[in-house]
């Protein structure tokens, strides 16, 4: 049963991603955006697999909750038309899909060497009051450094977004 | 037999180079934006599957930062287009190949 939900979540994710990014039929940013919200979807299943719950309540919120609709929001505040057609540049292309192939060579070579050692069966459940312990013990920190990030990039934002930028 | 870890990696590693292929060859800013958004998620998958095989909780506190920095990032990010968008007109990456506004 888990193993066949992790190979239709996993299917799912690889193949919406790769018609985010390279779409035969439809050159319209709505279209990826879509396509980029069932991956994420299909990534938080990944993550109720591995016991994250936490994770996956806050992916669903964050991600395809408010990051998607900034974007689509983005998108028709622009009035995008389809991307138009323009001449494909070979070489751009050539040296992106060398780029591309090499480091992912380069990973299933490096996976290969633990294929046996690491693969212990996984003890670790998606505790969340774990997790919020550390949170706010050990990584105090980090979430006060992030808290003030994301208050200078809303800072940032409304300044940005002022129609005269001095 | 249940899924182990390289599983999880080798998903991750696919969608982390889906979002690359994506950087580096599409043209539009706003499908630029959204494949780096792909390689945040691919990164994020790769951290939970080493959190949970390797019995420790801190890789899913680093996908919670994770995730609030990229929020703020798209933010930001998609401010900057709207404002360049403003003033040339054109979301284009080859059209913006210089540095004056």
């Amino acid at each position: 049963m888990e193993t066949a939900l992790f190979y239709i979540l996993a299917a799912l994710a690889v193949l919406s991603a790769l018609l985010v990014v390279a779409n035969p039929f439809s050159r319209n940013p709505v279209t990826s955006a879509m396509f980029l919200v069932l991956t994420m979807v299909s990534l938080t299943g990944l993550f109720v697999l591995l016991h994250a719950f936490f994770l996956a309540a806050v992916q669903i919120l964050v991600y395809a909750g408010a990051v998607m609709v900034l974007f689509l929001f983005v998108i028709m505040l622009l009035d995008l038309k389809e991307e138009e057609r323009r001449r494909v540049r070979w070489t751009g292309l050539a040296a992106g899909l060398i780029s591309v192939g090499t480091i992912l060579t380069i990973f299933v070579l490096r996976l290969g060497e633990f294929e046996a050692g690491a693969s212990a069966a996984p003890t670790l459940e998606g505790q969340t009051p774990e997790l919020g312990r550390l949170l706010f013990e050990r990584y105090l920190l980090p979430l006060e450094i992030v808290g003030v990030l994301l208050l200078v990039a809303m800072v940032g934002v409304v300044l940005l977004s002022k129609k005269e930028l001095k | 037999m249940t899924p182990a870890l390289h599983h999880y990696l080798i998903v991750s590693a696919l969608l982390f180079s889906l979002g690359l292929l994506g950087v580096v060859t599409r043209r539009s800013l706003l499908i630029i934006y959204m494949s780096l958004e792909l390689m945040l998620n691919a990164a994020n998958l790769a951290l939970v599957a080493f959190s949970r095989f390797n019995n420790h909780l801190d890789g899913q506190v680093m996908v919670f930062f994770i995730i609030t920095v990229a929020a703020a990032e798209v933010a930001v990010g998609l401010a900057l287009i709207v404002a360049i968008f403003r003033r040339r007109q054109t979301t284009h990456v080859e059209d913006l190949a210089t540095l004056k506004l």
